[in-house]
Formats: C-alpha cells, structure tokens, sequence
C-alpha cells in the first residue's frame, strides 16, 4: 500500500476529490493547513499598515491506495490540480506498512 | 409642569435604546481588529462599559453633568440636587419625561467610555481599565456635558456642539491619546504581525454603529421633528460620503479599495457630521463627509509619525473626524436650517470658529491632562499592564480565562 499527500490550492479541493472518486478511492482526509514553498507569500494593507503575509493558506489531502493504483492516483492529482501558475503544490507519496478498519478488525488492503 | 409630547417621548425612549445599541456594535467593531486571542477581552472593554457608566450616571454622573448651574461651579459642573436621580421621576425635560431625558443621556455617557479602549486593547488590565473608566466618566464625560449641554461655559459662549463631536468624540480621542502614551506600545510591535482577525465582524459592527447613530444624532434633537429629519438626513449623507473619499483615496495610495476602508470611512463620516447634524443642509453633509472621510484617512498614519500605539486609530478617526466636524460646524452652520442655531463662516458669521476653536481646544487640554493623570496614579498604584507573558498568550486567558474561539 501507498499513502499519497498532496499539497494543493484550496480551490481546487473538489476537483481532486471527484477525480478520485472515479478512480475508486474509498477515502480521503483532507486539512486545511499554511505554509510556504517558492510561491512565498504575498502582503495584505489594513489602513495603511502593511503585513507580510508569509503562509498561504493550502489545502493538505491523504489517501492510502493499493500499490498498482498509487501512479494513476498521482496523475490524477497532477491533473486536476494544475493551474500551471506558481503555488499548484507538492505531491507525496510513501509506504504504507499496515491498514485496520476499525469496526471489523480487517487488515490490509482489504481494509481501505 | 410643561405637557408631555406622546411622540416626542416615543421617538426618544427609541432613539436611546438606539444608542445603547451602538456600544456592543463598537465592541464588534473593535473586537475583530484584534488578534484572536484578545477578541474577548476587547469585547468587555465596550459591554463592561453598559454595566459601570450606567450605575454610575444614575448615582452621580447626571448630576454633574444636568444639575444645576447657579451655583458657585456652575460653569464648570452641575450642582448636586439629582444624586441618585432625585426629583428625575415626575419631572419632565422639554416635551419628554425626565427619565426618559435621563437615560438617553446616559447611553451616551457609556458610548464615550467605550470608544476609548481602541487605544489601549490588547494590553491592559481589566481591573486597571474598570477603575479608569469609572472616574473617566465622573471626573472628565460628565463636567464635559455639562460645558456643552447642561448650562455650563461652552453653551453660554455659544460654541455649537449638535450631538457630541466634542464631549462624545474629541474627549474620548484625547484620553485614547493619554491611554496609549501611558499604557505603552503593545508587546512586539514594529515587529510582530498584528493583522485583524475577523474583518466580517468589523464590518458588521460598523453597520450597527451607522445603525445606531441615528438614535444619536436625530434623537439629539430632543423630539420627533423637522430637526430630527434634517438630522436624520445630515447624518446618513455624512457617512456616506466619507465612506468614498476614504476609498477613493485609499484606491489611489495603496491600489485596492477594502472592506476595512469603506467602514472606517463610513465610521469617520459619522464622527465629522455629529456636532453638525442640526445645524446644516444636505450638501453641506456631503461636503463634510468628503473632507472628513479625506483627513481621517490621513488620521490614521499620525500615530505612526509620533510614534504612539493606538491600535485601533481613536485618534486618528474620532479625535481628527471630531476636530474636523467641530471647525465645520463653524464653516457649514446656517440659521436657515436651524433657529436655534447660529450662522457659520460660510453665512457670513467668522466669530462662530472661534467659539468652536476654543470648544476644540478646551475639551483636548481638559480630557487629555485628566485622563494622563488618571493613568499615571492607577499605573502607581495598581499596575496598567499585565506580565508579559500573560500579555503573550493573549488577555482572553491571562485577563477572563476564556477563549473567543473554541475549535
């Protein structure tokens, strides 16, 4: 099993998610969560005060998926979360050493 | 015993229960330009003040303020013949019950205290801020209304003050100065990001404060009249108007019209046209709303020039928004729209300036040395401040063991 993070532009949340779904991912967390990569972040004015902003706001998803499905799961993200413009985020994927579903007891991949 | 007018008595009893609403609009206003952790703390600074001042004015605060002026000090205060209300119930002010007179006047006495806190929030002991604004509003609100409205020297010299732009805005200005001089600067600024933390909120509140001031300024004509329309109609042009003068200006300086903007703009039209608002037509609302919205605009950058922490510009909207709707006043009024009245500048009449200069003047010097004294003695004496890291982890624990926002 794999578990795929994705780092993506809020807005594009939903896309993602539909994409997954057609692939027959069961589930997905996402969070809402800030940071910063070569985007930077960007300064705000409130009456006359300048802020730098230094965290955007991003959205964070986790999917654990069966190995085979792991490559089309990461295409699916690239290609619903592109905009092509600075700030479309970060793809990351690990091993995933064990899966329970809690109410059953069932192990693996059966259990995602 | 003059009649009572049944509608003039209804529109006041409305109109001061407008006033009070404006305080928790003040609190909205202020509570979402603090950060998350102070949200509370700012919020009571204005609610605390509905509880406090009003027990105060029903013991001594309207009788400085209303008593009597034959007395040795009557230019100055009040003689003391309505401590605890005495003789207010049965009596009657004008065409309305004397209660009713009463209390409308006391839902402004909290509106002044709690325009202050702006200046200080996020950085003071409850404790310290309680006792202040208690003898805030004895020794400085209440000898002030009674200069301007009671009898006192301002209104026998004849300097023009419709609804407050001096006992109400320049006063609280002028101790917000004193507040953030004394109290000092908040921990980490020039440094530390100090960005509102719930715009939505401020907005909101600016629309009850807009709201509210109807019953502030209409319902300072005393009764449900020509006066209270034209009051009415000074007050809404007024905001605004200063509402697109302080957009246009900000489009201009920073590129982008705000949401921020456009209630601070609205909030400063309000303050311009309150001393004006039954002594002027319409355009001459307009034309103090522009100037009024254009200076506060400007306003809010002295504190950065001066180098003082007022963190949510009391001064720079209330104390310049007072100054300039006070000289307008001066400028704009005009016996044509009100009797009672005087004409201004533009009617031919310079002296009126000077009057209103020297109700400028008189009102900073007296509320500002007051209130540095006040400050100074309860920093000595208790402590304005609280720890450091108490001030750290924000006054909504530190002061009220409370979070705004529970998640």
């Amino acid at each position: 099993m794999k578990k795929i993070e994705a780092i993506i532009k809020p807005h594009r949340l939903e896309d993602v998610k539909d994409a997954l779904n057609k692939l027959g991912v069961a589930g997905l967390t996402a969070y809402e969560v800030k940071g910063y990569g070569r985007q930077k972040g960007h300064t705000e004015v409130y009456r006359g005060a300048e802020y730098t902003v230094d965290f955007r706001p991003k959205v964070k998803i986790e999917v654990v998926v069966d190995d085979d499905l792991a490559k089309q799961v990461e295409d699916a993200i690239i290609e619903t979360a592109r905009t092509g413009k600075i700030g479309d985020g970060k793809i990351f994927t690990y091993d995933c050493e064990a899966a329970v579903r809690i109410r059953t007891g069932e192990r693996g991949p059966e259990a995602l | 015993m003059p009649a009572i007018d049944f509608g003039d008595t209804a529109f006041i009893l409305m109109s001061a229960a407008l006033v009070l609403f404006m305080t928790p609009g003040l609190a909205l206003f202020y509570g979402g330009l603090v950060r998350s952790k102070n949200v509370l703390s700012t919020t009571m600074h204005s609610f605390f003040a509905m509880g406090i001042i009003s027990v105060i004015w029903a013991v001594v605060g309207y009788t400085i303020a209303f008593g009597g002026s034959d007395g040795p000090l009557g230019a100055f205060i009040g003689s003391f013949e309505h401590v605890g209300l005495a003789g207010v119930v049965g009596d009657v002010t004008g065409t309305i019950p004397t209660p009713v007179f009463a209390m409308f006047q006391g839902m402004f006495a909290i509106i002044t205290a709690a325009l202050i806190t702006g200046a200080f929030a996020e950085r003071i002991k409850f404790s310290a801020y309680a006792i202040f604004i208690a003898l805030w509003s004895i020794l400085v609100y209440s000898p002030l209304a009674h200069w301007v409205w009671g009898g006192g020297w301002l209104m026998q010299r004849g300097a023009l003050d419709f609804a407050g732009g001096t006992v109400v805005h320049i006063a609280s200005a002028a101790a917000a100065l004193a507040g953030a001089v004394v109290v000092g600067k908040r921990k980490g600024y020039g440094t530390a990001n100090f960005q509102p933390h719930n715009l939505p909120m401020t907005v909101l509140g600016a629309g009850i404060l807009w709201f509210g001031w109807f019953g502030f300024n209409a319902g300072s004509a005393l009764a449900a009249n020509e006066l209270a329309g034209t009051a009415f109609m000074a007050t809404h042009l007024s905001a605004s108007a200063a509402m697109l003068s302080w957009l246009a200006l900000e489009k201009y300086q920073h590129g982008k019209a705000t949401t921020l903007g456009a209630a601070s703009g609205a909030v400063a039209g309000l303050v311009g046209i309150t001393p004006a608002a039954g002594f002027v037509g319409p355009m001459a609302a307009i034309a103090i709303g522009l100037v009024t919205g254009a200076l506060c605009f400007f306003g809010i950058s002295l504190k950065n020039r001066f180098g003082f922490d007022d963190s949510l510009d009391v001064v720079g909207i209330h104390g310049v928004g007072g100054t300039v709707g006070a000289l307008l006043t001066g400028v704009f009024a005009t016996v044509a729209v009100n009797e009672a009245g005087a004409n201004g500048l533009l009617a031919g009449n310079a002296s009126l300036m000077l009057e209103q200069l020297i109700g400028v003047v008189a009102t900073i010097a007296f509320s500002f040395v007051i209130s540095f004294g006040l400050f100074k003695a309860i920093d000595v004496v208790i402590g304005l401040r609280p720890e450091e890291a108490e001030e750290e982890i924000g006054l909504d624990q530190s002061e009220h063991a409370e979070t705004g926002y529970v998640l």
